[in-house]
């Protein structure tokens, strides 16, 4: 397979990862790590467990400092800004997290609000922000949940107020860390539709780690197998999926 | 044992580096006025009935204890000024600060742990909140604050309880007994135990937002991080007091 740029129609880039390495102690887990996602694109990024897909993914946002290698985001190299600017880069990243990560000791609304309170000037929100966190829960179906815990939530529902609190800020770029794990295939499916739905309304651009090869299918329009640290095979679903390389192979027959 | 000495010196390093960025966050805008008075009211509020108990319990126990000693000696009208001097100088401060230590810093640990191993404290880095200036700097300037109010308030019901003892046992009336107690109080009883209050709260939100804040290994190190919060800031707690007794006795030579 070749280690190319990611070969599309659609336009500029969004992320690009030139040469990434990071490791923790002896654990090398990043050797080398490149990535191109374009504007509009879906790139998905499979992997097994421990093949540095989450601490990549983590090096987008800052959350990770890597050991060298250049991350562009929206045409700023993350490396050479500050905090500040980070946090204003943010704004146009939004990060749907494994475990959804919604603030436990804030309902549904607090949630959603949390993203907005330093940035409702730039965003244009005024004082009353229901109106746009009901759109957005709206957006995934689950108006009625505004004065709900987390707690009171079931895993899926949780899922879809993760991504609604992604999308309340409206970001150019939305990475996705295993949207559909611990979820069971039904709500899995509804959490894949949504994504799709996202991308077709607002026009974002998504960078996908997932284990599901389902979710890889649908959502994708290139994917990179990611091995050791290192990009081992990338093309397109249907490129990778009749792979005859062992590796390739058994990643999808599992 | 070299270990142990290393680890000793590491984790002395780490609390130093992570007090320093608590200062340093705490000076610069933005503020998080809000989140500080919502601590201010979760931990001095709902500390208030153990604090007053324990208070209460320590007063009644104190008097009961010294009063045998004091009779044989002829001395029991010494009762309310040996009884106020050392609730107001030691016991109160000391004891208000070990459970607050029990109660809060355990707290703060499991609850910053818990949102560090479930990506909480990611959600909100990638979203432009800095979680430092939020959950950290928040907590630790409502312990600081909120602790003095605690000790004064467990000083007045250890001294209630000791002086209705007396009054059921020796027939004391409460006016003579807090008269003769506010006699005896001077202002090098009041200033050092009222600086030490707050240099105890300063460490039991230190320590526990320091264990919460950098919890590894899941939800086990959720447990762990509440129970070393609590070990730690207990002997944290001992050498403080021990260095403001050496430095009070410098200035007021006791």
């Amino acid at each position: 397979m070749k280690l190319s740029e990611e070969k599309s129609d659609y336009g500029k880039s969004v992320i690009e990862i030139k040469d990434l390495r990071k490791s923790f102690g002896d654990n090398h887990v990043l050797n080398g790590f490149n990535l191109t996602l374009k504007e509009g694109g879906n790139l998905v990024i499979m992997g097994k467990s421990g093949s540095g897909k989450s601490v990549m993914i983590k090096c987008i946002v800052g959350l990770v400092a890597p050991d060298s290698g250049s991350v562009k985001i929206l045409g700023k190299e993350i490396n050479n800004l500050n905090r500040k600017a980070m946090d204003e880069l943010r704004l146009d990243i939004g990060f749907l997290f494994q475990g959804s990560a919604l603030y436990d000791s804030m309902t549904v609304r607090e949630n959603l609000e949390f993203p907005m309170r330093r940035h409702k000037k730039k965003l244009g929100v005024g004082k009353d922000t229901k109106p746009l966190v009901l759109e957005a829960l709206e957006n995934v179906g689950l108006a009625h949940t505004i004065d709900l815990m987390p707690s009171e939530l079931s895993g899926g529902m949780k899922r879809r107020v993760a991504l609604a609190r992604t999308l309340i800020l409206k970001p150019k770029v939305i990475l996705y860390d295993e949207p559909t794990s611990g979820l069971d295939p039904i709500t899995s499916k509804e959490i894949i539709e949504l994504m799709h739905n996202v991308q077709k309304r607002y026009g974002t651009s998504s960078l996908i780690i997932t284990h599901d090869v389902d979710c890889a299918r649908v959502i994708s329009d290139r994917m990179i197998l990611l091995v050791d640290g290192i990009n081992y095979a990338e093309g397109t679903y249907a490129e990778l999926s009749k792979s005859t390389d062992p590796k390739v192979e058994a990643f999808f027959k599992n | 044992m070299i270990n142990r000495i290393k680890q000793f010196f590491i984790e002395t390093g780490d609390l130093s580096y992570f007090a320093a960025r608590f200062f340093k966050e705490a000076l610069k805008p933005p503020f998080e006025f809000k989140e500080l008075l919502r601590q201010c009211y979760q931990m001095g509020n709902r500390s208030l009935f153990l604090v007053g108990i324990t208070g209460f319990i320590i007063g009644l126990v104190l008097t009961l204890q010294s009063r045998p000693t004091l009779i044989q000696f002829g001395a029991v009208s010494w009762m309310p000024n040996m009884v106020g001097i050392s609730i107001v100088r030691e016991v109160g401060p000391v004891i208000t600060a070990l459970i607050c230590a029990g109660r809060i810093a355990s707290g703060i640990g499991a609850e910053l742990g818990s949102m560090r191993v479930t990506e909480q404290i990611d959600a909100m880095e990638v979203s432009g909140t800095n979680p430092f200036k939020y959950l950290v700097v928040t907590r630790i300037l409502a312990t600081t604050l909120m602790l003095p109010l605690l000790v004064v308030f467990g000083d007045l019901l250890a001294l209630f309880g000791s002086a209705l003892l007396e009054n059921i046992k020796g027939g004391v009336s409460f006016q003579l007994y807090f008269n003769t107690v506010f006699n005896a109080l001077s202002f090098s009883d009041l200033v050092p135990a009222t600086i030490k209050s707050f240099f105890f709260g300063f460490i039991i939100g230190l320590v526990g937002s320091y264990k919460g804040y950098y919890c590894k290994k899941g939800t086990a190190g959720v447990g762990v991080a509440a129970n070393t919060a609590v070990v730690m800031a207990s002997l944290l707690l001992f050498l403080v007091d021990f260095i403001a007794v050496i430095i009070t006795d410098i200035f007021y030579e006791l």
